[in-house]
């Protein structure tokens, strides 16, 4: 199958690792990954905060690019929930009927990268070798809006060698929040110390989730602490060992 | 000095009020605790439920029914309770209620009052006015009557004293009580606040309550709580008077059937409230015989013409949204700067006052979407507050004091850069040479200026790594 990768902005520009490994995994199963390089942004951060108005364009570019695609894959929960909650949303408020129409033709073929696998391609065990301590954290717009549910866990569970060790509050926030980390960061640091303590309880070595967003936020206080835990996409667990 | 206060007019910005709450370590123990009990209670309901889910769907039915014809409902609501004995009043304003309701107490002059807990008195500040103008309240709900005697502000819907716990509660009866040796066993409290309150019960001649649903079809109001206190206010009084919100109003007494089961579920995480008490009009010899409804809008009517925000307006004030949610479980209800806390308050509280206070509010979340998940009558709360996020940014674009806003300057050049594919790769390019400054020999960033010192004052950030994705992909040779 040929498929449409949307890496996200910032995954191009500070995970490239993530992209690195969905492509490898990808390849592995037998597809052929195409990557349109006009992508930049979905828009996500500018609605979030507000700024509608420019997250419309930004929107409107990113149906441009990608509307003809057979499947796109995204390695990204928040994204793809900006996408399948807010883009008729703003396609209706915009009075955009070429939008809204291309927006309703467009999102069933838009997978976030464990729905891909697990709902697309029906697998849950994608031959991977990880031979680490391994606890999920489930990022809210995965579990909240794309209902994820135990899709991830599946996954990791085939992983030969991953010890999974279950979070505790898995389900409760880690405080990024996009601009909120930086607008309330008291209430966000207050909110990521929670979950690092949850995290450290568990003594694994790893902390994965389907979002580099909330890792992100999880690493930088563990590493302000020397805690002896790296975060890491599930796309580089479910991606390893393929040389093997 | 404390930043603290309920009024959105005066209260200081979330993330500072936040702030100074954040240091009050048994505070939030005692929210974290409370709401943790809560939630467990909740879920442990919710789950014996297997149409929980229809039930919600029912409830947002319901409730979206009422508002889109609520002129009609609210007219009809006011003919069957007036044909029922009673009297209805309607109020613009909290100015408003607060001078019908005076009138009306010194038309029977009163000089106490009993009341039960409401969130719209608190809201329309009427304790106060009542005192102003020498008219004595007395709350009559045990966690009310904790925060008056201790002259503290309300910081939950359902349980506005979850902020203190019972040694603390002890601490305050023992002394305003005069009980030196009264244990802080919750019964020896509950018992305590019960002979408080008895005499008060039994002299007191009028009441205010506020009220969960009025009833259209039937011209009945409908309060439920769970300590009986209420119950008394309304069955002993000669006068009684209920104020509530224009949205509180549902089109049939059968729509009771859903609302009462996902209503308490989701509050207190009971199958049924221990006291259900619904009243139409008078009936001689039998409870109040002068019996007001003041019909509050407040700012209510402009919220409803907002097709995305009138959602608001379906709320049943369960307080599950604050009890899901880890922003309000680190602050308690405090820190959002008005009666209204936590998710539903920071929709609620910057539109009832036109969008001209409480700005800080609808970006006093993560987004998370626990308090959605909850909520019995389906109320969309993120959606709602990136909708009035924008707003607030709307409201300031083309002022010359958002070209100096950091914030504003950097999501301008933002979105002019990702609109562009060889501006985002010019950007991600010099980003790589703008940062060496700041990265340490470790390859992380521990220190960075302006806003984003804000990040790294409690969070480190990893260097940009050498080659960005699309960089790594056009290496490869397939682009
Ligand atoms: S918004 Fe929903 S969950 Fe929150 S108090 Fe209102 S009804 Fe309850």
């Amino acid at each position: 199958m040929r498929i449409s990768l949307f890496i996200t902005c910032y995954n191009d520009t500070l995970f490239p690792g993530t992209g690195k490994a969905v492509v490898a995994l990808l390849d592995r199963l037998g597809h052929q990954v195409v990557f349109p390089l006009e992508q930049t942004c979905c828009g996500q951060m500018h609605f979030n905060t507000g700024y509608r108005r420019e997250a419309y364009p930004l929107a409107k570019r990113f149906i441009s690019i990608f509307k003809d695609a057979e499947v796109v894959c995204i390695p990204s929960s928040s994204c793809v929930a900006m996408i399948r909650d807010y883009y008729p949303e703003l396609a209706r408020e915009n009075n955009d009927e070429q939008m809204v129409a291309e927006v309703k033709s467009l999102l069933p073929r838009i997978f976030e990268f464990t729905e891909l696998l697990t709902d697309h391609f029906k697998l849950e065990d994608v031959g991977a070798y990880f031979p680490h301590r391994v606890t999920y954290h489930a990022s809210c717009h995965g579990l909240r809006s794309l209902h994820l549910g135990d899709k991830p866990l599946r996954l990791l569970k085939n992983v030969r060698g991953l010890d999974l060790i279950e979070l505790q509050d898995t389900e409760r926030c880690c405080g990024f929040g996009g601009t909120f980390a930086v607008k309330n960061a008291e209430v966000s640091t207050a909110m990521l110390g929670d979950k690092v303590r949850s995290i450290l309880n568990t003594r694994a070595e790893v902390c994965t989730a389907c979002d580099n967003s909330c890792l992100m936020h999880i690493q930088g206080m563990l590493h302000r602490q020397y805690a002896g835990v790296r975060t890491l996409h599930i796309a580089e667990i479910l991606a390893a060992g393929a040389d093997q | 000095m404390s930043l603290i206060t309920i009024d959105p007019r005066k209260a200081a910005p979330f993330p500072e009020a936040a702030a100074e709450i954040l240091r009050d370590t048994q505070l939030r123990k005692n929210v974290a605790h409370a709401t943790d009990v809560i939630q467990y209670k909740r879920a442990a309901v919710v789950a014996e439920k297997d149409d929980w889910q229809a039930l919600r769907d029912a409830g947002a039915t319901i409730r979206k029914e009422a508002l889109q014809h609520l002129d009609s409902y609210l007219e009809q609501f006011e003919q069957q309770f007036t044909r029922a004995g009673g009297h209805v009043h309607w109020a613009a304003d909290a100015e408003e209620a607060q001078r019908i309701v005076l009138g009306l107490l010194r038309e029977v002059q009163a000089t106490e009052i009993i009341k039960i807990k409401s969130m719209t008195t608190a809201e329309i500040d009427l304790n106060r006015n009542l005192a102003e103008n020498g008219i004595r309240a007395y709350e009559t709900d045990l966690a009310e009557l904790i925060l008056q005697l201790g002259a503290e502000l309300p910081s939950h819907l359902i349980a506005p004293a979850l902020h203190k716990n019972r040694q603390q509660v002890r601490e305050l009866f023992a002394r305003e009580m005069h009980l030196p040796n009264l244990t802080d066993d919750p019964p020896a409290l509950a018992e305590a606040a019960r002979l408080y309150l008895r005499e008060k019960f039994l002299k007191v001649k009028s009441g205010v309550c506020g009220a969960n649903f009025l009833v259209a079809d039937t011209g009945s109001v409908c309060i439920v709580e769970s300590e009986g206190n209420g119950r008394m206010c309304l069955t002993l009084p000669d006068t009684l008077i209920a104020i509530a919100g224009i949205e509180k109003v549902i089109p049939r007494f059968s729509n009771l059937e859903v609302l009462l089961q996902t209503l308490p579920r989701s509050a207190t995480g009971e199958r049924m409230n221990p006291y259900s008490s619904l009243w139409t009009g008078v009936t001689p010899g039998d409870g109040p015989r002068n019996l007001h409804v003041v019909l509050l809008d407040n700012g209510r009517s402009e919220i409803l013409a907002d097709t995305t925000s009138r959602q608001t307006l379906q709320c049943i004030r369960c307080g599950a949204c604050q009890n899901a949610c880890p922003v309000y479980r680190q602050t308690g209800g405090h820190a959002y700067g008005a009666v209204y806390g936590g998710p539903i308050g920071a929709i609620l509280t910057p539109q009832l006052f036109h969008m001209e206070h409480a700005q800080s509010l609808p970006y006093a979340s993560s987004l998370c979407g626990a308090c959605y998940e909850v909520c019995p009558v389906k109320i969309n709360i993120p959606e709602v507050l990136v909708y009035l996020r924008s707003k607030v940014v709307d409201q300031n674009r083309g002022k010359l004091a958002s070209v100096f806003n950091q914030e504003r300057v950097a999501m301008k050049m933002m979105a002019r850069i990702l609109l562009s594919r060889e501006r985002f790769e010019t950007a991600q390019r010099i980003a790589r040479v703008l940062e060496k400054p700041l990265v340490g020999k470790d390859g992380w960033i521990h220190w960075l200026p302006g806003l984003a010192g804000r990040w790294t004052a409690a969070r480190d950030l990893e260097a940009l790594p050498t080659q960005t994705f699309r960089e790594w992909w056009k290496e490869r040779g397939n682009a």
